[in-house]
């Protein structure tokens, strides 16, 4: 394990920011995300970093700001250092997810309710839409899947990356993230079927209908594929100079 | 800054305004063969030898290799066998998956569905469920599922992309399988992008000559993941999660035999024996080859290659990188980030300062990459950011022409997110982009039944090599974590199932072994591995991206 020392001096001519890691003051470049902020600060991460991409949801932060009385939410891995931040990771969050069998449930409301029916408690507080660091408007997800209207709650919470904030935040105690994936499931496996192009091709691999291809193309000695792919490939969908 | 961008920038952006119309009718012809070969041999960072070194020892010595990947396989152990007492069995399980990511998720269903009971399955993972590559790829999944195309044709994309070094019954394994993926998708509930009437929405991809990737907006991976995971937790298949495998372990005869998991939190080790070992660990961005920033997930370390290779599996490939074309060049924060290939599927551009086009925007990735490189560091045709990167121009905005107001919002949401978050609005203005470190093209050699050349040890996904020859395709890794995931699953049941197969007395003798190897090496330097983690508490990390270009040269 490399040996670092906590930097605290500016050294170089990188302009610094002041702010606190579980209470404790650190000085950080301010041009640093929240994540590499706290790395700078000599932390090596396990909980609350996954992709660093903005994708998993791993780095789900809550933080206050000196003077200001809000409550600030943010994904650590795509949210840059401000002076006076108060930082707090969320490690974990817990919020139960149903158990079920996809095949034998129906896209109606009556599926949402017996599996989540805390979704009927929802207070219309939008708390939830507040807190979520992807802009999403969780609480008009949860007022669609109560309705039954998967389609729009499928749409609507479509960009989750399942950090859980909203869960923590809910006064009505309901799990929005576990129940938008219900809904977005229903909504993918029974409003949005397969074409049938799709069956089609399934069968005739299944029936070897490609083998004898196969087989040519892979006894073809490397300067006859070379050949077959520079010169005789035929582009029907892209437009090539 | 003016909008996200700082003014230097703006006068840069003012040139890509300009050309745009003209552009809208004029894309820039491919490469030639030959001019391929040129652009590759001089710029891509596989065909550097600065970066590579012939491995010194094992079953693949003398491949020439990336310095980073033969640091972590020419190097100590971290466990001391010594240590582990192999006497209590932590787990006993008959498939045991390492990895949670696309292959080691699908793997499990498939086991599960193919009847090995949940509770004698077990994943481990070095961080959560889910913290992988798959959940981060964003522009799409090939399938040739349109009468116009067939998975001869992917075929030949696929091989021809791979520079014909592909394994060819892995090759036709990933194209022949694609469509089922896609059914099986579907069945699950997956919301792949369709068309009013019914259709799939399929795009363009470098490389491919029928539009054939299969989308969830720039979501995709997080979609098929999160439908995977919450699978997994619906069929109650045991996961352990911040507990990173450490070492396989091998009987009298060399079979796998199951694992050593550390738990990162608890730092106590855990002992695993299995009848059947699927690995499925993923790639090495994180390792930053050649100095490159990566688009890598955070346990990207090459932990099984490390692993299987201590024991014995041979490798294949290992020579070629993947680097992406266009990774975030600025704003700083998002550095080396995915920008999707979708970008360019859907219309986009390359350009320089100039604001004229650079290269053909849908060439195979090393192609792509290798005239990004060169602009960048060969000609004065390039966009300086505030701190020294260098970058071009991915004409964002070109698609809002293409594809009419408000589609870049609609069908690149996640990249929309990403820049609003910085000011930018990718609707308006282009991105500045520069090749980062995306994908391991090599690594653990199997057959087209996840076989790998060691007894009880499948491998699926990034890890393996062979799939993809020495370059991959945008869509295919998507398509594999599923297609060998799948069949490593089916596999695993096969073996499960088979009767008489005997282990004999757990051991890290291999460990022991690849000691005496490494001793022999008299290495001046002294390095521990597998990684588990890299280290990202120093300066060096920012120094490393300076040194880019002049290494580029």
């Amino acid at each position: 394990m490399a040996k670092t020392e906590l930097k605290t001096k500016a050294e170089n001519k990188t302009q610094m920011v002041k702010i606190y890691i579980m209470g404790s003051m650190y000085e950080v470049p301010s041009s640093l995300t929240i994540m590499k902020a706290i790395e700078y600060a000599g932390f090596k991460l396990t909980r609350g970093s996954g992709c660093r991409a903005g994708f998993c949801g791993a780095c789900a932060t809550v933080y206050r700001k000196e003077g200001d009385f809000r409550i600030y939410t943010a994904l650590a891995c795509q949210t840059q250092v401000e002076e006076g931040m108060y930082l707090a990771q969320m490690p974990f969050v817990p919020a139960n997810k149903a158990k079920y069998d996809m095949e034998t449930l129906d896209p109606i409301v009556g599926t949402m309710l017996q599996y989540y029916p805390e979704v009927a408690r929802c207070l219309s507080c939008n708390a939830c839409s507040r807190v979520c660091p992807q802009e999403i408007q969780v609480m008009d997800y949860v007022q669609y899947s109560l309705q039954g209207q998967f389609d729009k709650a499928a749409a609507v919470s479509f960009d989750c990356v399942q950090c859980g904030l909203c869960a923590i935040r809910c006064p009505a105690e309901i799990p929005q993230y576990h129940v938008a994936m219900l809904a977005r499931r229903l909504h993918g496996k029974h409003n949005m079927k397969a074409p049938e192009t799709l069956e089609k091709r399934v069968k005739e691999i299944e029936d070897g209908e490609y083998e004898e291809g196969f087989k040519e193309l892979m006894s073809l000695p490397k300067d006859k594929l070379r050949h077959k792919y520079y010169h005789e490939r035929d582009f029907i969908d892209q437009k090539k100079a | 800054m003016i909008r996200g961008y700082p003014e230097n920038m703006r006068k840069s952006i003012e040139n890509v305004n300009k050309t745009r119309a003209k552009r809208l009718t004029e894309t820039k012809a491919d490469l030639t063969e030959a001019e391929r070969k040129e652009v590759l041999n001089n710029y891509h960072p596989d065909y550097n030898p600065k970066f590579k070194r012939d491995l010194a020892w094992g079953p693949n010595k003398g491949d020439n290799i990336p310095n980073e990947v033969a640091d972590v396989i020419e190097a100590y152990p971290v466990v001391n066998p010594d240590d582990i007492d192999l006497s209590k069995i932590d787990y006993d399980v008959g498939v045991l998956i390492i990895g949670a990511g696309g292959a080691g998720t699908s793997a499990a269903l498939w086991a599960l569905k193919k009847g090995v009971p949940a509770d004698k399955i077990l994943i481990a993972t070095k961080l959560r469920l889910g913290d992988c590559n798959t959940v981060m790829a964003q522009g799409g999944i090939q399938a040739a599922d349109r009468p116009e195309d067939s998975p001869l044709i992917h075929y030949l994309d696929v091989i021809g992309g791979g520079h014909f070094d592909n394994k060819p019954k892995l090759a036709k394994a990933l194209v022949n399988d694609a469509p089922k993926i896609i059914k099986w998708h579907k069945e699950l509930g997956m919301m792949y992008d369709q068309n009013p009437d019914g259709s799939f929405v399929e795009n363009a991809g470098g490389g491919t000559s029928r539009n054939r990737m299969h989308c969830s907006k720039d979501y995709t991976g997080m979609e098929i993941f999160r439908v995977l995971k919450d699978e997994v937790i619906n069929k109650e298949i045991p996961v352990v999660e911040f507990s990173p495998a450490v070492e396989l372990l091998t009987d009298e005869t060399g079979r796998i035999v199951g694992t050593i998991l550390y738990n990162i939190e608890t730092k106590q080790y855990f002992v695993v024996k299995a009848k059947v070992t699927i690995m499925t660990t993923g790639g090495f961005g994180r390792l930053h080859v050649a100095g490159f920033p990566t688009t890598n997930h955070y346990g990207a370390t090459a932990d099984g290659i490390v692993m299987a290779y201590r024991a014995g599996a041979k490798l294949r490939n290992l020579e070629s990188t993947q680097f992406h074309p266009t990774g975030a060049a600025f704003p700083e924060q998002m550095l080396g980030l995915l920008i999707t290939e979708k970008v360019r599927s859907l219309g986009g551009q390359v350009l320089g300062y100039d604001g004229e086009q650079i290269c053909y925007p849908l060439e195979p990735r090393d192609v792509e990459a290798s005239s990004l490189i060169k602009c960048c560091a060969s000609t004065d045709n390039y966009v300086e950011t505030p701190t020294g990167m260098r970058g071009v121009w991915l004409d964002s905005p070109l698609i809002e022409e293409l594809k009419g107001k408000g589609s870049v919002e609609k069908n690149l949401s996640a990249m929309y997110r990403m820049m609003q978050r910085f000011d930018i609005d990718i609707s308006k203005d282009p991105i500045l982009v520069y090749p980062t470190l995306h994908y391991q093209n090599g690594g653990i050699l199997h057959d087209e039944n996840c076989y790998s050349s060691l007894k009880g040890l499948l491998a699926a996904g990034e890890i393996s090599g062979g799939v993809h020859g020495k370059n991959r395709l945008m869509g295919n890794s998507l398509l594999e974590v599923n297609v060998f995931g799948r069949r490593a699953g089916i596999t695993a049941a096969k073996e499960y199932k088979k009767k008489g197969v005997k282990s004999g007395k757990l051991s890290l003798d291999h460990v022991k072994k690849s000691v005496e190897s490494l001793d022999a090496l008299k290495m001046k330097e002294i390095r521990h591995s597998p990684m588990i983690l890299p280290e990202y508490r120093s300066e060096a990390v920012r120094d490393r991206l300076v040194k880019l270009y002049e290494d580029s040269c």
